[in-house]
């Protein structure tokens, strides 16, 4: 049986493989190839009701309540997109990290993560950016979820 | 024009010895010197304006036009002096034509509801452009909504300028043209004494947003004929918090007040209050003292400076961004009128302007990206947003150079 990492493991993943990285050209580099690589949600989920308004890049965010595959307690299952690669990228961690929890565990996580690896400042209000959005959508699902 | 005057221009002008007047200049950002190419945003701001507003908290700060005390007499001195100082710049006939405002949307809010109030009727028409900024968009709409009036709008061209047919939208309904002269998006420099004179032909009250024309050419309000002006001190070296609604004397005389308060009033009883006279009718409250002196600091520091050779060496700035952007592939540079102030406004196929601003302050460059509070404009052209790079007097052709090699890079990661 596959057992899933805690939420601080997987936030210390992130954070340790992003500490190979010298400057800021890899990290950026990085986080644009994730982006790259987050699957697309579904074309049938890119939807005006799923987008989480920024005013600088737009954020397309589904959640889902599954039943756990090994019977614990149901988790939220997010798939998500972005018309930015780098806030793609930076969405790309989140889901990675907080994918597959609870509700109770999505509410109560401390994202330190983003700002362990250099990227706090798309989390600055000053970008108004999708992000920040995005991270208020999600425990807003996972409230709702959580009832 | 022929370029070669204005290259010339560049030449003599000496960006050096002005940038030397901007300690901010000299950070550094992410490790790299500092390239400041977001003016149109905001300025950066001249020691002696900083100075002057320490001064006074330092020296002189008392309530303006209230005391009878020595520091009263001085600060209401101060202030009265740079409306002065402003006056001059504008070129107004009054210097209580000048009234102090927090800033240009505080100052077109002002002009909205009072102006909406004394001239819209049920079926009204005010009249805007499809390139104003929202501030000069949402108050007319509230004064729209409030009065039974509606909103009309002159349409733009691909290149961003006003339809040639521009003035074929006055109706005999149209009571207030409210326009801006130059846009914070595109750099277009709208034909503003046209538009006022043919205005002003069918008795159309004319308001204009002079937020981006201000800090980048000489504007003298009687030349242009228009009843109403308004700008922003930030935007033209002068501190944030502080901005001018210039008004004709007689329509601020017959405008009623928009804020009310202390400072504003004649005399007040329970059963009826009688207003001050210009312009402290419209300044209801403690005005921003240090602001408006920092301002007339500003516009002297203008003045101490060359203007003409700014703009000059701005236009050329202009013109070799415009060049060097151009050779990006994939590059189209949004808003391409004739007569520009210095705003290169574009979009990279295939680079979201989050992206690329993000990548260009990592190496030090600030500019503004987004839709730049113009989403009409946005849609008008198909985008959700742009990189804006925008020029003064103390930025340099080195410093365009970095934001072109700059953007290469970042469009390299991105592709």
């Amino acid at each position: 049986m596959k057992s899933t990492p805690t939420l601080e493991q997987a936030q210390q993943e992130v954070v340790d493989e992003f500490a190979l990285f010298a400057d800021w050209q890899d990290r950026y580099e990085q986080i644009i190839e994730m982006g790259k690589d987050l699957p697309l949600i579904a074309a049938d989920l890119k939807t005006d009701d799923n987008l989480v308004r920024g005013c600088q890049s737009r954020v397309w965010l589904h959640a889902r309540l599954a039943p756990d595959p090994d019977g614990g307690p149901a988790v939220m299952q997010l798939t998500a997109d972005s018309d930015a690669l780098i806030t793609k990228g930076l969405v790309a961690l989140v889901v990675r990290v907080l994918n597959n929890r609870t509700p109770e565990e999505v509410l109560e996580a401390k994202l330190d993560f983003i700002d362990r690896i250099g990227l706090r400042e798309h989390l600055s209000p000053t970008r108004s950016n999708g992000l920040a959005s995005m991270l208020d959508q999600m425990r807003r699902y996972a409230l709702a979820f959580s009832r | 024009m022929d370029s070669r005057p204005e290259a010339e221009a560049t030449t003599r002008f000496d960006a050096g010895a002005v940038r030397a007047d901007f300690p901010i200049l000299e950070r550094r950002i992410h490790g790299r010197p500092l390239v400041y190419l977001d003016n149109a945003a905001t300025s950066q701001k001249p020691r002696p304006v900083v100075e002057a507003m320490a001064a006074y908290y330092a020296t002189i700060n008392a309530n303006v036009h209230r005391g009878v005390h020595t520091l009263s007499i001085l600060a209401t001195e101060a202030q009265e002096a740079a409306r002065e100082t402003v006056r001059g710049h504008l070129n107004a006939r009054h210097a209580h034509e000048v009234i102090f405002t927090a800033g240009t949307t505080a100052s077109l809010n002002l002009a909205a509801f009072s102006l909406g109030q004394l001239l819209l009727q049920p079926g009204d028409e005010v009249l805007i452009t499809g390139m104003e900024h929202h501030a000069n968009i949402v108050p007319w709409q509230l004064a729209c909504a409030r009065h039974g009036a509606v909103l009309k709008v002159i349409p733009i061209t691909d290149e961003g300028e006003l339809e040639e047919s521009g003035d074929a939208h006055f109706t005999e309904r149209t009571r207030i043209l409210a326009f801006t002269h130059a846009s914070n998006t595109l750099g277009t420099v709208n034909p503003a004494k046209h538009l006022v004179s043919r205005a002003r032909q069918r008795g159309i009250v004319t308001v204009v947003d002079g937020a981006q024309a201000v800090p980048h050419m000489a504007v003298d309000v009687q030349d242009l004929g228009c009843d109403l002006y308004a700008f922003s001190g930030h935007k033209m070296f002068g501190p944030t918090g502080i901005g001018v609604l210039y008004g004709r004397e007689e329509v601020l005389e017959r405008m009623p007040p928009w804020q009310s308060g202390g400072e504003m009033i004649d005399r007040v009883t329970f059963q009826h209050t009688t207003y001050a006279k210009l312009p402290f009718k419209f300044e209801a409250g403690t005005p921003h003292i240090a602001g408006i002196i920092g301002l007339g600091e500003a516009v002297r520091w203008i003045h101490g400076n060359d203007p003409r050779a700014m703009a000059a060496h701005e236009q050329a700035l202009l013109e070799h961004a415009t060049r060097e952007l151009l050779t990006i592939d994939g590059l189209r540079i949004i808003g391409t009128a004739r007569e520009k102030v210095g705003v290169a406004s574009f979009t990279i196929d295939g680079v979201h302007h989050y992206d690329l601003g993000t990548l260009l302050d990592q190496q030090g460059i600030a500019v503004r990206t987004g839709h730049h509070c113009t989403q009409p404009l946005m849609d008008r052209f198909g985008i959700t947003g742009t990189t804006r790079a925008s020029f003064a007097p103390y930025n340099t052709a080195e410093e365009v150079d970095a934001l072109v090699a700059a953007v290469i890079k970042a469009v390299n990661m991105l592709r």
